[in-house]
């Protein structure tokens, strides 16, 4: 889609990039027992990338988006945007759930609207609400409330409110989880299209490997208990990709591998276990 | 074998009330007033207006070639009521089958109304100016208070204390007392009122901004929210449905303080005319401030029930009025 000359699309900042050092993260738990989240994860993101998280639950993804986002802070490590250090919650992060945690009293185009009024900003740029609205295709639903919405109507909509300030990095944890099969894969070629359109820097937080295959220029595989980035893999895949295509496929067997879930005989990583047996380091 | 269609008895429905109204007038007219000299003036007029309403309503309901739903839905109801005060007549005016002068007739009810009217409508000013300034005042501290609590962990720390003590108490209790302490009975009466509605309102104000999913403000920070936002344009509208629960509780108790406080202290309004005219033994005057007063405080509720529904119409499955 070329509507390049719009003026939402912005051209990208080079300091986008999102750089992670040696960053741990220790919860204590209700009984007092330590849970290392994360243990020493380091992660580069070059501006305008889109990498995937991927891993099993608990091993940290969420918590390592948490982080970037400034809704929490490391015990030690450091987190960077370009050259500047995260230090709190921040417009040029923006951020997706799962649940699209829509404000359930305001209209669509109001929860679009949302991050230019925080920001004080709606008088200037008002006319881009009706673009980013236009942009995930809500048009006929900009006066409609969110219980109203489709499950992947609402994700559409908090898509375009996480874009509406610009930010130089999105961050979706888990944002089509909750999806059928077939929406859900609309909704990722909805957001591929964002992506290459607005090129912000990307970082997906998934359980689902075939969609960190479809969509993402790396993919980082985390393992739990501790939180420990495993490896980071390039998708070597020109785009649009295949999804059935023998180089998709071998990828996806590659990391079903590393995983161990390939099925083939090797034992399966124990299910989860509680927290008590978190071990120090 | 084709089933039946349904007999349509709508037809029937919305000619109930004609019907109704018209038996009432005969029996008020055929069977003779147990009081000889009680003379029925204002009721055989009243049921003869009725009459008319009814037959204009059934010409509405049956509007050629359809029926209007809503006129069948409501004909049963406009039925009934013809029929309740048919057989309170019977019972009070007609056969005297209840203990007068406790039990007055619609007659003398009419009469009361009719005769008091210029009074009746002062008294219900004074009830609304007095019922107006509580609530407003209750309403007010209520929310100030609620949010505060729900917002600042210091202030619900020092405050719940303070509200779980004194809030229970019911607001009639501090009577005796706020009569002395003020020498205007209206602001001893506000005072009341507004102690009544603060509990209910501040209570569930403050759970509801206490309990706003954090998810909420954790978007909203990532929106580039302030403090301001967070507090006003978050916390404060995702606690508005527990707000209008403290809103309507708070109406409730306002009620019974305002007829309380108008009956023990304030020389005016439907309470103190109501207790006044019971002294009189003028029972027909009695019904008559009732009547206003259930007329009175239902309008209050029902606009408070459509600025709940204007405010939360984003909200499903809620209750209506």
């Amino acid at each position: 889609m070329s509507k390049t000359s719009s003026s939402i699309y912005e051209p990208l900042d080079d300091a986008s990039g999102l750089s992670i050092r040696g960053v741990r993260k220790v919860f204590c738990g209700a009984d007092g027992v330590e849970v290392h989240a994360l243990d020493g994860v380091s992660l580069s993101i070059a501006a305008g990338e889109m990498v995937s998280l991927i891993g099993p639950s608990g091993c940290g993804k969420s918590t390592l988006l948490r982080l970037i986002a400034g809704l929490d802070y490391p015990n030690s490590g450091e987190l960077r945007v370009g050259s500047k250090p995260i230090e709190g919650p921040s417009a040029e992060r923006g951020l997706m759930f799962q649940d699209p945690n829509l404000f359930p009293w305001l209209s669509v185009r109001r929860n679009v609207q949302a991050g230019l009024v925080a920001r004080g900003v709606l008088r200037e740029r008002r006319h881009e609400v009706e673009e980013f609205i236009r942009l995930v295709g809500l048009e006929p639903f900009a006066n409609v409330y969110p219980h109203q919405l489709s499950g992947g109507m609402a994700q559409r909509a908090a898509l375009a409110r996480a874009l509406v300030n610009h930010p130089k990095v999105l961050l979706l944890d888990e944002p089509l989880g909750a999806l059928d099969q077939f929406t859900r894969m609309q909704m990722q070629d909805e957001v591929l299209r964002v992506w290459q359109a607005r090129r912000t820097t990307l970082l997906l937080v998934t359980h689902d490997i075939d969609e960190a295959i479809y969509m993402s220029d790396r993919i980082a595989i985390m393992t739990p208990r501790p939180g420990r980035l495993e490896r980071v893999l390039d998708v070597p895949l020109a785009r649009p990709r295949q999804r059935n295509s023998a180089a998709f496929l071998e990828l996806r067997a590659q990391i079903l591998e590393m995983l161990n879930f390939a099925g083939n005989g090797k034992p399966k990583p124990a299910p989860s276990s509680p927290a008590t047996s978190a071990k120090p380091e | 074998m084709p089933a039946r269609p349904p007999r349509d008895f709508r037809g029937v429905v919305v000619a109930l009330p004609t019907v109704a109204a018209a038996a009432s007038y005969g029996l008020h007219a055929l069977v003779p007033n147990n009081d000889p000299g009680l003379q029925s003036n204002f009721y055989p007029e009243l049921i003869l207006l009725v009459l008319a309403a009814a037959v204009v309503f059934a010409a509405w309901a049956r509007l050629l070639p359809r029926f209007r739903p809503s006129g069948v839905y409501a004909a049963p109801l406009f039925t009934a009521a013809i029929i309740t005060v048919a057989i309170w007549d019977l019972v009070t005016t007609k056969l005297a089958l209840l203990p007068m002068p406790y039990f007055p007739g619609p007659e003398l009810v009419l009469q009361g109304l009719v005769d008091d009217r210029w009074v009746l409508l002062e008294s219900t000013f004074y009830s609304f100016r007095l019922l107006f300034c509580g609530y407003a005042l209750g309403v007010l501290a209520g929310l100030t208070s609620g949010v505060l609590m729900g917002w600042f962990r210091q202030v619900r720390y020092w405050g719940m204390p303070i509200m779980k003590l004194i809030g229970p108490i019911p607001a009639t209790a501090f009577v005796p007392l706020v009569m002395v302490m003020f020498d205007e009975p209206f602001f001893s009466g506000a005072a009341l009122i507004a102690l009544a509605t603060w509990f209910p309102v501040a209570m569930l104000t403050s759970s509801g901004v206490a309990n706003v999913p954090a998810s909420y403000f954790d978007v909203a920070k990532t929106l580039g929210a302030g403090r301001h936002f967070l507090v006003f344009r978050v916390a404060i509208p995702a606690a508005m449905p527990n707000v209008f629960i403290g809103l309507f509780m708070g109406m409730g108790a306002a009620f019974l303080t305002l007829i309380v406080a108008e009956t023990v202290g304030v020389r005016a309004g439907l309470g103190f005319y109501f207790k006044m005219q019971k002294d009189y033994f003028e029972f027909g005057k009695v019904y008559a401030s009732l009547l206003i007063m259930a007329l009175f405080f239902s309008g209050f509720m029902t606009l408070l029930f459509k600025i709940r529904d204007r405010v939360l119409g984003w909200q499903k499955g809620v209750i209506r009025w």
